[in-house]
């Protein structure tokens, strides 16, 4: 997978709000297909389905426990969708600082120092 | 729901979508001038230092087109964005599309639908921008290189990106 397409799969991944509860849920922790779908509405199948999308997606691994097979999260995906987020949220905030400082301008106030 | 966002928050609420949210302590009418006046425009939107926008064109009516062009003082790139406004409802609600242009006249894609809304409350105002790429490649493209809202450094990795994505 290119970088692109990693990045592709994590974010189809995080789009959806049952996969995103899911991965809140193994956050705290490894669970197996059953535990996950406990707290949802839907049926197991359905919880299997959200799971390899997260799978596919790096997200989450399944662990040794062969009968259980507990589902776990994987942090380096995640850490890179949010560090393309991170960047894409500064650059804005480089822009937003400017507008602050042009509409403090506007008003008549004087400028702040910068720190 | 009055929140502050005293810093951007970005999230993607939708497949296609980018969420752009930051409030001001400012009134909206001045918060709206910013975005609809070129003089204005031209001062803050920059992205990254070392690059101005020396053209900005803006026909603030529905139908109007609008035409930003930024260059780099290091190497001279440039490359643009360009548009026109669907929907104007002065000052709480902008909606316009947006093209990308490399500045050389190249494949201009689906470009996106662009909707600020400026919330004026207690003397303060918070821009809520969504942008609705249409496709979720396109979208990714842009939150991966930084180009929305023609802030990008560095085409080259946009290209790349694209390129990657085909």
């Amino acid at each position: 997978m290119t970088d692109a397409d990693r990045l592709d799969a994590t974010f189809a991944a995080l789009a959806d709000p049952t996969r995103r509860a899911i991965l809140a849920r193994l956050a705290e922790g490894e669970a197996s297909v059953a535990e996950l779908a406990a707290p949802f509405s839907i049926s197991q199948p359905a919880v299997s389905k959200h799971l390899k999308v997260l799978e596919r997606a790096g997200l989450i691994t399944i662990g040794q426990d062969a009968q259980r097979r507990p589902r776990r999260i994987e942090a380096a995906p995640l850490a890179e969708a949010n560090a393309f987020l991170e960047r894409y949220r500064a650059l804005w905030e480089t822009n937003f600082a400017r507008l602050d400082a042009l509409l403090d301008e506007l008003q008549g106030k004087p400028p702040k120092a910068k720190n | 729901m009055a929140m502050f966002f005293e810093h951007a928050d970005v999230s993607l609420p939708g497949e296609t979508t980018v969420l752009v949210r930051r409030s001001f302590k400012a009134p909206r009418d001045l918060v709206w001038r910013a975005h609809t006046e070129p003089k204005l425009f031209q001062r803050w939107l920059l992205g990254p230092p070392g690059w101005t926008m020396p053209v900005c064109e803006m026909d603030v009516r529905v139908g109007g087109a609008f035409r930003c062009l930024w260059r780099s003082d290091e190497d001279g790139k440039e490359f643009g964005v360009f548009g026109d406004y669907r929907e104007i409802s002065a000052p709480i609600r902008l909606v316009h599309t947006e093209f990308f242009d490399a500045g050389d006249g190249a494949d201009k894609g689906e470009g996106s639908l662009q909707t600020l809304e400026f919330q004026e409350r207690g003397g303060a105002t918070t821009l809520v921008s969504l942008m609705d790429f249409f496709t979720k490649d396109a979208r990714d493209a842009a939150v991966a290189t930084g180009m929305t809202d023609g802030m990008e450094a560095s085409y080259a990795l946009l290209e790349k990106v694209c390129a990657e994505l085909r």
